[in-house]
């Protein structure tokens, strides 16, 4: 059985000058793999990603032919139902552990507080549990890091604070939004890496979204790509390269290539769709 | 690993405490200037002091006399470290109005000030809070909506008419508080009399004392009042409230927050509040300050014995040893909640630590 599935998922935003849909009808479903979601800005890829934690904040509303985790149903779940399954059963990684994290609380505040107050554990047993998270995202220096604030963490142990604090409930599904855009590109790659081992490891979906059309092709099993609130092209990660859709194309086409020609790059042609 | 400081608990102090000293020395520097600013508005006000001691029929060397008493006769500088020495030692000189000590007089009108402010404060803190994050947390519901027309009220309407409407209704018609003053004459007498003054705050004193009685009198006696100014600061702390609150709302940690599953309470007076906090301490030492400056027109309407009533007094009189004692301690009382501010500001905000 699938573990997600979405069926003619719509967000509309309504806004002074009448109704903004920022997703327009996508449907995908999701085992236990990695499905890459890929578009550019503005194209509904993160209102996706959010809705299914049905975070979207109002005005924003959230509309869905179906919509099921686990056989669950969150279209119709109460609040309540939802809080639990987001604490423990889908976790969400965020673009930038510069905004992601509480700035004037420490990061081991942050990594036992859900341990503490839905697990009802302790405080060392809490600190313990949160440290071993610490140390399976390869941070060494795990019990000084506990008593940091975020400003003091530089963008990669950020964001590797943030895969730790999302995987202590050890999650099913892990929703990974843009998480290495805002890091360095050495960074990139070892975040990617550690993010990649654990969610192997662990056996979870991964819903991965990224504006970055290799990397997602690297990265995950299938590829959504979406472009203004619709799925142009679902396609198997390593067929990209022979993607139909000409937006799909389009967008290849746009990227450089190293040791390739000189020449500028074509610009996507908005023409066509 | 670098950059990331020793795990201690003094972390979190030690900054703090050289921030103390470094407040401590930036606090004597203002008040120098504030002294130096005070010296000299006295000098250039078109009144004589010696004049209002000898009268208008003094003779020259009457006149001169005095002169060289009050150290007038000096040159401006030695009269403005005459002056900072004795302010130092607590010594703001002496009332023209009344021969006695500013220092003493102002030690016997400004707990009145402070007692009615801490007050205020206080409820415009406890109520104006909550009702920024209820309207923060429901923007554009009839609950936003009624924090936004009581606050826009309280911002708008002149104190001066609140408080009459106030002791029209409260006192004059409902009977439910006491009339102007801090005690009834009967409590007054008792509290002069057979109680032993701590604080001059009769709220404290009485409590100290186990005088209930008194107490209770003075509670009917600053409710409207304390109330009134509360109001007034809660405007305010409720408006700032709710715009720091939508801000911090819009965060993305507030999603992460709620990813974890954190309850919406939480999220809102944990997580937010947390942030939230930082900017509003200053919003609050601000309008305490305010308050503390004396609330001229709530303590003339209230008959309340304050600094703001003393310094309108003496104003009136032309007493500008008076004058200037309060505007020094005012000065003082707003520099200090600056401070302190500063300080909380520091203890809330890891970012403003290093």
């Amino acid at each position: 059985m699938s573990l997600l599935e979405v069926r003619n998922l719509r967000v509309t935003f309504a806004t002074e000058t009448g109704e903004v849909q920022a997703v327009r009808g996508v449907s995908f479903t999701l085992g236990h793999e990695r499905l890459g979601i890929v578009g550019e800005s503005g194209s509904g890829k993160t209102m996706t990603g959010r809705s299914v934690l049905r975070l979207v904040r109002p005005p924003g509303r959230i509309e869905a032919d179906a919509m099921t985790f686990d056989g669950r149903d969150l279209l119709h779940a109460s609040e309540r139902e939802m809080r639990a399954l987001r604490g423990k059963r889908i976790g969400m990684v965020m673009q930038d552990p510069k905004y992601s994290l509480n700035p004037v609380m420490t990061i081991g505040r942050q990594l036992t507080e859900g341990l503490r107050l839905r697990d009802g554990l302790g405080r060392s047993d809490a600190t313990a549990k949160a440290i071993a998270a610490l140390e399976a995202v390869q941070i060494r220096d795990a019990a000084r890091v506990m008593e940091a604030y975020p400003h003091e963490l530089s963008g990669g142990m950020g964001q590797r604070v943030m895969i730790a604090m999302m995987l202590i409930p050890e999650p099913d599904l892990l929703i990974a939004d843009e998480p290495t855009s805002a890091l360095d590109v050495t960074v990139q790659a070892e975040v990617l890496s550690i993010l990649d081992g654990l969610v192997r490891d662990r056996g979870m979906g991964l819903i991965f979204i990224s504006h970055d059309l290799r990397l997602v092709a690297r990265f995950c099993d299938r590829v959504l790509v979406m472009h203004k609130g619709l799925v142009v092209e679902e396609i198997e990660a390593a067929h990209l390269m022979e993607a139909q859709h000409p937006y799909t194309k389009g967008l290849l086409n746009c990227l450089p290539r190293i040791g390739g020609s000189r020449a500028p790059l074509p610009v996507l042609d908005r023409a066509g769709f | 690993m670098t950059g990331l400081p020793a795990p201690s608990p003094q972390r979190r102090l030690l900054p703090v405490l050289g921030q103390i000293a470094l407040g401590l020395g930036t606090l004597a520097i203002t008040l120098l200037g504030l002294l130096l600013i005070t010296f000299v508005i006295a000098r250039i006000v078109p009144t004589d002091p010696v004049l209002s001691i000898v009268g208008e029929r003094a003779t020259p060397a009457q006149i001169a006399a005095i002169r060289e008493k009050l150290g007038l006769d000096l040159p401006l500088w030695q009269q403005f470290l005459i002056y900072v020495r004795d302010a130092v030692q607590g010594d703001l000189g002496r009332s023209i109005r009344t021969g006695q000590s500013v220092t003493a007089e102002i030690a016997r009108y400004f707990p009145a000030t402070l007692e009615l402010a801490t007050l205020g404060t206080i409820f415009g803190t406890l109520v104006g809070v909550p009702a920024g994050v209820l309207a923060a947390t429901r923007p554009g519901s009839i609950a936003d909506q009624i924090v936004r027309v009581v606050g826009l009220m309280g911002y708008s309407m002149p104190v001066f008419w609140l408080g009459l409407i106030g002791l029209l209704v409260f006192y004059g018609q409902l009977d439910w508080v006491a009339g102007p003053g801090r005690l009834d004459p009967v409590y007054d007498m008792m509290m002069q009399f057979t109680l032993t003054s701590y604080t001059g705050m009769i709220l404290v004193d009485a409590a100290l004392n186990g005088a209930w009685d008194v107490f209770a009198n003075a509670v009917s006696h600053i409710v409207l009042p304390a109330g009134l100014l509360g109001y007034v600061s809660m405007a305010y702390i409720s408006r700032m409230t709710r715009s720091f609150m939508m801000n911090e709302l819009g965060q993305e940690y507030i999603t992460t927050a709620r990813v974890k599953g954190m309850p919406e309470w939480r999220v809102i007076w944990v997580h937010a509040m947390k942030n939230v906090a930082v900017p509003l301490i200053t919003v609050i030492a601000l309008s305490y300050a305010y308050l503390l400056e004396g609330s001229v027109l709530t303590e003339t309407i209230f008959a309340w014995p304050g600094l703001g009533s003393y310094i309108t007094d003496a104003l009136f009189a032309a007493d500008m040893p008076a004058v200037l004692g309060g505007t020094v301690v005012v000065g003082v009382a707003f520099v200090t909640l600056n401070m302190a501010s500063d300080i909380l500001y520091r203890l809330v905000d890891p970012r403003a630590r290093a």
